[in-house]
């Protein structure tokens, strides 16, 4: 096995510490605890059962990295194409977790209106494309966008983003759309979670590069590595990043290493991840790394922190006893067409 | 004692791997964890080196295959779901399924794919593939609706030296069980009658022939007898069977759990519209899901496909005519 990597990762340094980055730092962090909170409570009303039909996917221990690239975007500016463990990102992207509650649930008020489920959510015309579940297919859509933009010359300095996993990378589609993306010289940022593993297979069956960064400049991109368990220098990296794509950088890939602290979904119990990672440093909780930060720089004090909790749970709670009250679907009222042109939809043809 | 549906898909895996020594499993999550629904649970603890957890590389994957089995070998690929299989389709319909008609090698792979709703999965985890695949020249298409069909029907794609997309329905994986795996059933292509009856016959297949079976025992209530013809394999499609048994009832219903454009029911409606006009007392009909995408909500997704009591209804309809 090769496990030297040609890649730098990227740090944080004190001087790196503005007071921007201080306040973009501690919105990021609220954004993560709203996160963990929420799929917390996705994660309990799943074990409950009844309630959510279907499987429930969390990015526990992925806040820090999903968070830190959402929080740059600017919603109804940048499209922005998030995929399983992207709940921080979309929170910090601006999508009310109502929305994520109502698409877990099925209420028909959500963006989804019961038709599709969980992570498979968005609102496409504010810019939050909404996922299919084929993985690397949506990378080609954030740059048809952008292509689009630019053709139009309302591109401006606009850009896309989207992330995917380690496993998601062995898609020919990833790759289609990532060497589209360069040789349109689109701006996009692609972020990699490589969380070790898909479902269960080690990364080790996934690709044969020592780092999956090293892969940029095989397309022609700009990459960085990241630690994704450190907040302070995932905003450090996607930050400039940013900057670069907006500035007409062409893609820029992103990877950070971490751990998935969950199941795949909540019917894993992911036991086939041994001890030895799950002690490793790229096994941190980036939620708890954060809020250690914050304390150590004396940026918040511990019953602020707990009071933030407080706050961010009956939030959580009010969010979910409003949409259980809310109507599911009902197949009577329910529109069966799959086109926008109702004048070509086909009858029914078996009565 | 007794087996599921899935367990039988195991146990076929199991006794294709110990009876021949060209056949490998090749799949996403298939070896240590056993499957997504661990329908490979074991056999890479029981075949060391034979049974591998692949890339998510759809396209790939059924490639290798494909390259694989020209050199001899018997390759069973599992899709983590069909819905997936879109994303290796073009080495399906262009490589697998031409390469013997074009070079008079042939392709002996067997292609996995956990088929059919369940609810909750949504547009992307329940789609069914059958016709998609069917429609293309060169490939063989079973849809086993019991423990029996879903041992022997496996065990018999993997002898076979074709291409063969083995269509296992995910809502049957559970639920349904026999007491054990039975005697070996009918070859491929065969359909089976599944319930005999004289009034009308539903031609079906896959999940949707015990959907059609309790329909069947519910119109039995107002005394009707409804025949039950399982398809067991959609391509080729038992054409015979089929005659036959809508020349003892008159009557006919096509019903499917895919999409309702073209399709197996329309080729059964199509066959029998044309070689057994004269068999037909009424108009044939044809049930399949709604024309949209397969819904998540369980409310939806009910009523997008057809259920006993449509079917019953539907029934129902046809014997009034
Ligand atoms: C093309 C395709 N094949 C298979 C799957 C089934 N599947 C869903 S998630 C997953 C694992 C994804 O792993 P990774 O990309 O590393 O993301 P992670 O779950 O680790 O965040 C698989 C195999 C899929 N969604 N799409
Ligand atoms: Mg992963």
């Amino acid at each position: 096995m090769f496990n030297v990597s040609l890649a730098e990762t990227t740090t944080c340094s004190e001087t790196d510490l503005t007071v921007d980055f201080r306040d973009q730092f501690l919105l990021t962090y609220q954004h993560m605890l709203l996160s963990r909170v929420l799929e917390e409570k996705l994660g309990s009303l799943y074990r409950a059962g009844g309630r959510i039909v279907g499987g429930v996917y969390l990015g526990k221990g992925q806040e820090a990295f999903s968070a830190a690239l959402g929080v740059q975007l600017r919603k109804g500016r940048d499209i922005y194409g998030p995929l399983i463990r992207d709940q921080a990102g979309r929170i910090a992207f601006g999508e009310p977790i109502i929305d994520t509650v109502r698409t877990y649930l099925g209420a028909v008020t959500g963006p989804m209106r019961g038709r599709d489920g969980n992570i498979h959510r968005g609102r496409p015309k504010e810019g939050h494309l909404a996922m299919i579940s084929h993985l690397g297919s949506l990378l080609a859509v954030v740059a048809g966008g952008l292509f689009a933009r630019r053709l139009a010359g309302t591109l401006k300095d606009s850009i896309g983003a989207t992330s995917i996993g380690d496993g998601g990378t062995s898609t020919g589609a990833f790759h289609e759309g990532l060497n589209m993306a360069a040789v349109e010289k689109l701006p996009i940022i692609v972020s990699i979670a490589n969380n070790q593993y898909a479902y269960s297979t080690p990364n080790t069956r996934q690709y044969a590069c020592a780092n999956l960064v090293d892969r940029a400049a095989g397309y022609g991109v700009e990459g960085v590595a990241v630690d994704a368990t450190d907040l302070a220098a995932c905003l450090k990296v996607f930050r400039a990043a940013v900057a670069r794509a907006r500035a007409g950088g062409g893609p820029q890939m992103i990877v950070g290493s971490l751990l998935r602290l969950a199941g795949h979904g909540e019917h894993d119990d992911a036991s086939y991840v041994p001890d030895k990672a799950r002690k490793d440093p790229a096994a941190r909780d980036c939620l708890a790394v954060a809020e250690q930060f914050t304390l150590d720089h004396g940026w918040m004090n511990e019953a602020e922190v707990r009071e933030l909790h407080e706050e961010v749970r009956r939030n959580v709670d009010q969010t979910f006893s409003k949409v259980s009250k809310e109507p599911t679907p009902d197949p009577f009222k329910e529109n069966w067409q799959a086109l926008s042109s109702a004048d070509l939809v086909e009858g029914q043809h078996e009565a | 004692m007794s087996i599921t549906y899935l367990e039988a898909i195991r146990e076929a895996q199991y006794e294709a791997l110990r009876h021949d020594p060209a056949v490998f499993l090749y799949g996403q999550d298939i070896a240590t964890f056993g499957g997504a629904f661990k329908a490979t649970k074991n056999l890479s603890k029981e075949f060391p080196g034979r049974v591998f957890d692949s890339p998510i590389s759809e396209d790939a994957m059924i490639g290798m295959a494909v390259g694989a089995a020209v050199e001899g070998a018997r390759p069973i690929i599992e899709m983590q779901f069909a819905d997936f299989s879109s994303v290796g389709f073009n080495q399906i319909i262009n490589q697998a399924a031409t390469l013997y008609w074009r070079t008079n090698v042939p392709c002996p792979i067997t292609i996995r794919m956990p088929s059919g709703g369940t609810a909750g999965s949504g547009p992307f985890h329940s789609q069914s593939m059958e016709a998609i695949y069917a429609h293309y020249p060169g490939l063989v298409i079973v849809t086993p609706a019991t423990v029996e069909d879903a041992y022997w029907m496996l065990l018999d794609s993997v002898t076979l030296n074709d291409p063969v997309i083995y269509c296992e329905h995910k809502f049957l994986y559970y639920h349904l069980k026999a007491d054990q795996i039975g005697e070996r059933g009918l070859p491929i292509g065969k359909a089976r009658i599944a319930r005999p009856g004289r009034h009308a016959t539903i031609v079906t297949y896959s999940a949707m022939v015990h959907e059609a079976l309790r329909a069947a025992e519910e119109l039995q209530l107002d005394g009707y007898q409804i025949e039950v013809v399982d398809l067991r394999s959609v391509k080729p499609m038992d054409t015979d069977t089929i005659l036959a048994s809508v020349a003892r009832t008159g009557r006919l219903l096509a019903l499917g759990e895919a999409f309702p454009w073209g399709g197996v029911t329309a080729e059964i409606i199509a066959r029998v519209s044309s070689e057994g006009f004269h068999l037909l007392d009424a108009p044939p009909m044809r049930l399949n899901s709604k024309d949209t995408p397969i819904p998540y909500h369980p409310n939806l997704w009910k009523s997008h496909r057809p259920t006993t009591a449509t079917i019953a209804a539907a029934l129902r309809r046809l014997l009034r005519y």
